[in-house]
């Protein structure tokens, strides 16, 4: 039988045995982090702390303003001795916290309740909002609102996102190889919030292994399906996975919830486990280093706020070729310009990639029309009119061809025969029209 | 750190940050590649003649090219293979008869007027190939109608002068052809080998399939336009070839001669002057089918790919339109809205 997945779609090579063999180590307690008050989409937090403040592993650092927002925590103990606004790894100045680690590794309060699945499911939720855990695929839209579903949208089906169809990142994969049960905990803590009782885990099936330990792992829960997924990109963007995991098309411009579904991501659902049964907050989460330009790739347990430089040198260093450094997958990551930028919830890898293979922009060519990207949109849009019309200036014209329906997954981009920068023409439009 | 930050200049560009390896010109040199065997039995069919014909056509493509785009201070993009193959397409059309000039005027108006005055490679509506052996006919009507035996003896210079198979069905109808070749089978063989009239890289029906057969298996074309095209010139091949009886016609000899596989899978596939859009694609190829058998049983020319494939190449952006493609989850948009 074929395997799920959705119409279109690439295969890049996928690059992942660099770091899928390597299990997830903890890097040196960084000397001191940077933590953003804005990791999130929505609104930043409210700065709860001070200059000379002594703040304990956990501590709440930004208080969440308004309802799709996050606080934040400090991911060591130590004093703050800087506020003020540093550089993301968008390269926007963000205000963010500067702590100074003072070795003692104290928490606030962790505290173990084995009975935590008997939790009300608002009690819960409310753990999951305070542990300030957001998306950690990379949207980092904070998660409690996606629990938080009106009335009107009856949610019946919680999917787990192992599809993880980025080439090189393996920080989803190595926490399902080490860690199935929590994975399968954190499902069963979704579903109870949510109030349904069908469960799936859809995964590539270039990670069979991954496959049987989540299998394994869910044995024992009949509501639980695993579901191995076609390897494919991008089989793991919201809308393909639940096309693929259960069949059921978001309408355009819609949401996941207008179809009764609530996605989230493997990372997520061990945080949210985490937070379920220890208070744990958001501190830390599992950053694949990886990419043909780094001496030892590795998938490490990363403090938010570490800087990717700490990381680059957790890690051997550059090899003499790296060129490029990207902080999060080779088609949706960002290049970092400076490597003094902080890891955050979004993080999941940071992939040193060699001079050669990067396509300067200057060196595309006019569109052939060929029809390659037309082929393998996932959303079945027309790359090639939007990136002419936008190159041109017709940017009202974009509209017709559904402008704001692509969600700039690089596909086209990686097929087009004249490297033309389509998504980058679609973003240009995007900011320049109103939806 | 700091001294890995000096060593390193980061190279900040957008996503997404690989791409595939094919390019362009990897495509329009495959494309070359694939019309070697249809040239190689040109060759070997028409002569060392036919060999300074294709020769000319590319080399005076190449350099209208070169030319037009250095003294406009362009960016010179000969080296994409466009030029060569537009050149390589427009010998291959070419009687291998005709004077050397002939191929210079050709590929002069396929390179400099169809293609770079439009705005150069992805910006021309009409195939430029094909506009340039349309300049010809029309310029040169005499010239580009002589039609030579294949001799198959590469030294042998003056070949007899006779009418393609197309030409003798057009004029002197099905019977003519027969007494010519004998039987069916050896009608059918001499049309799949090339041993034939015709135009330099037309005729050898094997060759060019090898080449087809080539690019579908690299994905550099796909099915719906040859599949679309020669599907519904058979049809109607079968339904009106034969005057005044209806499904009596022979499909076989109509797909096999003139320019019907050479246009069918090298022409009207060129990626800039057809639809985007599969299924567009399947519509463009209907057409083109319907048009070069309109002008073959009806029409004032023996042979009509050229002009069908022309007059399709008008639609091409209005069929793309036409068949924009769905978004995904549209459908659900517009159930909804109806309730």
């Amino acid at each position: 039988m074929p395997l799920a997945t959705f119409k279109g779609g690439i295969h890049p090579p996928d690059k992942k045995e660099l770091s899928k063999g390597r299990a997830i180590s903890n890097t040196k307690p960084p000397k001191r982090v940077v933590i953003p008050l804005a990791q999130h989409i929505g609104a930043p937090c409210k700065l709860s702390v001070i200059v000379g403040q002594e703040v304990k592993k956990g501590e709440v650092i930004g208080t969440p303003e308004g309802f799709v927002s996050a606080p934040v925590h400090s991911s060591i103990s130590g004093k703050v001795i800087a506020i003020g606004e540093f550089p993301n790894a968008m390269g926007r100045m963000v205000m963010s916290v500067v702590i100074e680690n003072d070795g003692k590794e104290e928490w606030t309060s962790l505290k173990d309740n084995p009975d935590y699945m008997k939790l009300p499911p608002e009690e819960l939720r409310a753990k999951v909002k305070d542990a300030g855990i957001v998306g950690m695929g990379g949207a980092a839209f904070p998660a409690h609102v996606k629990l938080s579903p009106p009335k009107e949208k009856a949610v019946d089906v919680v999917i787990l996102n192992g599809a993880e169809c980025e080439p090189y990142l393996t920080a989803d994969y190595r926490l399902m190889i080490e860690r199935p049960q929590d994975v399968v905990e954190g499902l069963k803590v979704l579903m109870k919030i949510l109030g349904v009782n069908k469960g799936f885990i859809g995964i590539e099936n270039n990670k069979p292994d991954a496959v049987e330990a989540m299998k394994k792992a869910a044995s024992g829960e009949s509501n639980i399906q695993v579901c191995p997924l076609e390897v494919k990109y991008p089989q793991g963007a919201e809308k393909m996975l639940i096309k693929a995991a259960v069949d059921r098309e978001v309408p355009a411009r819609g949401l996941p919830m207008d179809v009764g579904v609530v996605v989230h991501n493997i990372g997520t659902a061990t945080a949210i486990y985490e937070a379920a049964r220890y208070g744990k907050p958001l501190i830390e989460r599992v950053v694949t280093v990886t990419g043909e330009g780094i001496k030892e790739p590795k998938n490490l347990m990363v403090k938010i706020g570490t800087l990717v430089s700490d990381l680059i040198e957790e890690c051997g260093g550059f090899k003499s070729e790296a060129a490029k450094v990207v902080s999060g997958g080779p088609m949706m990551g960002f290049a970092l310009y400076s490597l003094d930028v902080p890891v955050t919830k979004g993080t999941s890898g940071i992939l040193v990639l060699p001079e050669e293979g990067v396509v300067h922009a200057e060196d595309f060519g006019p569109c052939i029309r060929c029809g390659r990207c037309i082929d393998i949109c996932p959303m079945g849009l027309m790359p090639s009119m939007l990136s002419v019309l936008s190159e041109k200036g017709f940017y009202e014209e974009t509209k017709e061809y559904n402008l704001f329906d692509c969600f700039e997954c690089g596909s086209c981009t990686y097929v087009c025969p004249s490297k033309r920068p389509i998504v980058q023409l679609v973003r240009l439009a995007k900011s320049l029209v109103k939806p | 750190m700091d001294k890995a930050k000096k060593e390193h200049q980061l190279t900040v560009s957008v996503s997404p940050h690989i791409k595939s390896e094919e390019t362009t010109s990897r495509i329009m040199w495959s494309v070359n590649a694939a019309l070697l065997p249809a040239t190689v039995m040109g060759a070997y069919f028409f002569g060392p003649r036919a060999v300074f014909i294709l020769a000319i056509a590319i080399i005076a493509a190449v350099l209208s090219e070169y030319i037009f785009q250095k003294s406009l201070n362009r960016k010179i993009s000969v080296n994409d293979g466009s030029a060569f193959l537009t050149g390589l397409l427009l010998g291959m059309n070419l009687p291998p008869s005709v004077p050397f000039y002939i191929p210079i005027v050709g590929s002069f108006a396929a390179i400099v007027i169809t293609k770079q005055l439009f705005g150069g490679l992805g910006f021309n509506v009409f195939n430029p190939a094909l506009i340039g052996r349309a300049f010809l006919l029309i310029s040169f009507p005499k010239l580009m109608t002589i039609w030579k035996e294949p001799t198959a003896a590469f030294i042998q210079f003056d070949a007899k002068t006779t009418a393609t198979p197309l030409g003798i069905l057009k004029e002197e109808g099905v019977a003519k052809l027969m007494e010519m070749f004998g039987d069916n089978i050896t009608l059918y063989t001499q049309l799949f080998t090339g041993h034939r009239a015709g135009s330099i890289g037309e005729t050898s029906s094997i060759a060019l399939l090898i080449g087809a057969a080539f690019l579908l298996y690299r994905g550099y074309i796909s099915w719906h336009i040859p599949v679309s095209f020669l599907g519904t010139a058979a049809l109607m091949a079968w339904i009106f070839g034969t005057k005044g009886a209806l499904f009596t016609g022979d499909p076989i000899v109509h797909l096999l001669s003139g320019g019907m596989l050479l246009g069918a899978f090298f022409m009207a596939t060129d990626y800039v002057t057809c639809p985007s859009v599969r299924k567009g694609q399947i519509l463009f190829g209907i057409g083109c089918g319907f048009l070069t058998m309109l002008i073959r049983l009806k029409g004032g020319y023996p042979e009509g790919v050229m002009f069908a494939i022309l007059i399709m190449n008008c639609f091409s952006p209005i069929i793309d339109r036409g068949f924009r493609t769905k978004v995904f989850g549209a459908k659900k948009e517009i159930k909804e809205s109806k309730k």
